[in-house]
């Protein structure tokens, strides 16, 4: 965690105070939690009162995807149809695909070029098929496996000629790229991948749009979302966004290099690496290389062993590593895309870190070419 | 030495990895993902590869401070032991999957695997001791007879035994818990697992009907060539089983009838008094050496089931009709409900010597 957001986060740790409650206490810890949404809020380009507190971002998307749909369709029947990018994060996959399952909608993947960026063509032709169908639209900020960026300024100027809401999982973008939330009528981000605490993020939600709820209780954050606020973790949050947007310039650029230099270096090393996602909007900091004739699981234990450190495709819960369905939907085979990992830098990253890996990687590749690919 | 120790997120596992880190091996523990969709919850004592079982493991690799990953062979698994239990099946035999997984999977997929990726061996809770002699290593039955599971590693050929680390051998279960409840493995009161991973809730032929379909045919006294009833279909039949034949015409003298044979052929189910399921003669296919192969008759036992009592037998190598190698066994004494597809697996006193895939059996 940084620095700024620790403080912040050990200084509400320590004293009481239910932001919610009347008292005194409880008017302290509300006052931090209005501070730091409007920190929050300045960084984003919107006002503090669209700032909406969550669990996380996986919460702040099923709000948004869920609550967006449920509030369309009732006010219009004919609202079915959801449009999602096929490279979303499982927070947004997952849900849109419950509406699919659970409660008719109509679920319509959006199609990626093979460098997984949204074909904005097809998208308007699918829009101006039946916008009046259209409940809403997701379409996020930058995918976490492969960095690319997408186009969400064309994509907003086109869900607004048809005055469709749009989301935007922007988890991966906060204190990567600049996140202007105004661009969008919702949007999420969380704490720990700008330097905060776990289990806290927002969703950003213009105000006048109509949500359902996912969470019924005390209706603290505008009625739309309930469960009482954590001002320690809320305060760390808001530290760790406002540090990140301080020297976000400086930082990304400088990662931006090591990463360049990373994926020059392992392509001038070793044969039959390709590199995957747009090599020029992308975020910062994620090099996703695929290893002919590598299993990705193979490698990973391989390279942990040797003290490196890197992930295949987005951290999955059961274990069992599938294909990555970003991958897939780029166009890239099974085979091909179980022989994917995800370089990961940050601010704490090194030019020796990345020669740490250029010294390990070839004997491991090479290790990992004699076990043989995933079948 | 580099281990891979492999985790079912039971206790066996879990105390064989613990006593290889004790050993002073660098150990990795490895999690085997076997099914396509895990069911997320361990029902009974059945199955071994839920989501639980994968946290349970995760559970035992931190508690032992050892790297833990999860393979995916759920592939190979389905390929390799699933689609060939059926087909065993479905052609008249009584396969076991368990053998077939420790040969085709835990064996050869993981081992290959491990042993390309720079590893040593690798290391399971199965009760059975590898004994290094002179001439090389020898498998040999656990100290534990009620837990012996060297039938099922009988399959073993070997470079098989040469990767394999089998720690638990010398020891008995009661004392492997206890160790694991001193050792702070919350897996030791696990209960131990048995019937078939893959079939849920344990209806093995309704699993199989589903499968393979309805294959009717009729159910024909073996002696006088009655026909008796009709059958669904005679994967849900095993020699020797006596249960769910559902026969209206009581056998003279009310005598029990069980199954003694299956004719793939017209799909009958053959049935009749025990004496004919004793049988002294037996024989398989498709050798499997853990050691030398057997060039001359050996006076030692065999095993014709898991968990079943060794007979003493004369076992000579044979070579059948089709000029495939064979192994014949003599009984010492009568042997009852020998299933075709099962393991035959010849020991020497404690000692496992090879195996083959019984084919037939006979009476003289």
């Amino acid at each position: 965690m940084r620095a700024e957001a620790l403080a912040a986060m050990t200084a509400e740790l320590t004293t009481v105070g239910n932001p919610s409650s009347l008292h005194t206490s409880g008017r302290r810890a509300r006052r931090v939690v209005e501070e730091s949404r409007e920190s929050i809020a300045s960084v984003l380009g919107v006002s503090a009162g669209d700032v909406v507190f969550t669990s996380g971002g996986t919460e702040a998307d099923n709000l948004a995807v869920t609550g967006l749909y449920r509030a369309r369709h009732a006010a219009d029947a004919r609202r079915t149809r959801v449009l999602a990018s096929s490279v979303e994060h499982h927070a947004v996959l997952d849900p849109v695909e419950h509406l699919g399952t659970a409660e008719g909608a109509d679920v319509e993947w959006l199609e990626v070029d093979h460098l997984g960026r949204l074909r904005v063509d097809l998208l308007e032709k699918r829009l101006a098929e039946d916008p009046a169908s259209v409940a809403l639209v997701a379409v996020m900020w930058a995918n976490n496996e492969v960095g690319t960026t997408q186009p969400i300024t064309e994509v907003a100027a086109l869900c607004a000629e048809h005055g469709l809401p749009l989301h935007s999982d922007a988890v991966q973008a906060l204190g990567q790229l600049d996140v202007d939330a105004s661009t969008v009528d919702s949007l999420a981000v969380s704490g720990h991948k700008v330097g905060g605490p776990h289990g806290v993020g927002a969703l950003v939600l213009r105000r006048g749009l109509a949500l359902e709820p996912l969470l019924h209780g005390g209706g603290q954050e505008r009625d739309v979302r309930s469960g009482t606020l954590d001002a320690p973790s809320i305060a760390g949050f808001a530290a760790a966004v406002l540090a990140s947007a301080a020297d976000r310039p400086e930082r990304t650029e400088r990662v931006r290099r090591l990463r360049d230099d990373l994926v020059a270096r392992i392509v001038a090393d070793l044969d039959g690496v390709t590199r995957n996602g747009d090599p020029v909007d992308c975020l910062p900091g994620i090099a996703h290389l695929s290893f002919e004739g590598c299993a990705g699981d193979a490698l990973l234990l391989l390279l942990d062993a040797a003290g490196v450190e890197c992930s295949r495709g987005s951290a999955c819960s059961a274990g069992v590593p599938q294909p990555s369905h970003v991958l897939l939907a780029m166009g890239m085979d099974p085979v091909a895309a179980k022989s994917s990992l995800r370089f990961s830098l940050g601010r704490t990253s090194t030019p020796s870190d990345v020669d740490r890996l250029l010294e390990v990687l070839p004997a491991a590749v090479a290790r990992a070419r004699r076990a043989g690919p995933s079948r | 030495m580099k281990v891979v120790a492999a985790l079912s997120g039971g206790v066996d596992s879990a105390v064989a990895a613990a006593r290889a880190v004790d050993a002073g091996h660098d150990v990795t523990g490895i999690h085997l993902a076997l099914a396509r969709s895990p069911q997320s919850h361990r029902t009974g004592a059945r199955g071994c590869c839920t989501l639980e079982d994968a946290r349970d493991a995760r559970r035992v690799a931190d508690v032992l401070g050892i790297p833990f990953y999860v393979w995916d062979l759920s592939e190979r698994f389905a390929e390799e032991v699933i689609d060939d239990f059926v087909e065993e099946y479905a052609a008249g035999r009584t396969p076991n999957p368990c053998l077939r997984c420790n040969e085709r999977i835990k064996f050869t997929a993981v081992l290959d695997r491990s042993l390309a990726l720079g590893f040593d061996a690798v290391a399971t809770g199965h009760y059975a001791r590898i004994v290094t002699t002179p001439d090389g290593r020898e498998l040999h039955r656990a100290v534990d007879p009620a837990k012996d599971q060297s039938y099922v590693l009988g399959v073993l050929d070997r470079d098989q035994l040469a990767g394999a680390m089998l720690p638990l051998g010398a020891s008995f279960k009661t004392d492997v818990r206890e160790e694991a409840a001193r050792r702070g493995l919350l897996v030791a009161d696990k209960p131990d697992s048995h019937d078939i991973c893959f079939v849920p809730g344990g209806d093995t032929g309704a699993w199989l009907r589903d499968r393979i379909g309805a294959a009717p045919g009729d159910i024909v006294d073996a002696e006088s060539g009655e026909t008796l009833g009709r059958h669904e279909g005679a994967f849900a039949f095993t020699v020797g089983q006596r249960r769910g034949l559902g026969i209206g015409t009581p056998a003279p003298e009310g005598a029990r009838r069980y199954v003694v044979g299956v004719d793939t052929g017209t799909a009958a189910v053959m049935v009749g008094p025990p004496v004919l399921l004793e049988v002294d003669t037996v024989i398989g296919d498709r050798p499997r050496w853990c050691g030398p192969a057997l060039d001359t008759p050996l006076e030692g036992q065999v095993q014709l089931r898991a968990h079943g009592e060794p007979v003493d037998a004369v076992v000579a190598p044979a070579t059948g009709a089709d000029g495939a190698a064979q192994l014949v066994a003599r009984l010492r004494e009568r042997a009852r409900g020998v299933a075709p597809g099962q393991a035959m697996v010849v020991y020497d006193g404690t000692r496992v010597v090879g195996s083959v895939t019984i084919t037939t059996s006979a009476r003289r």
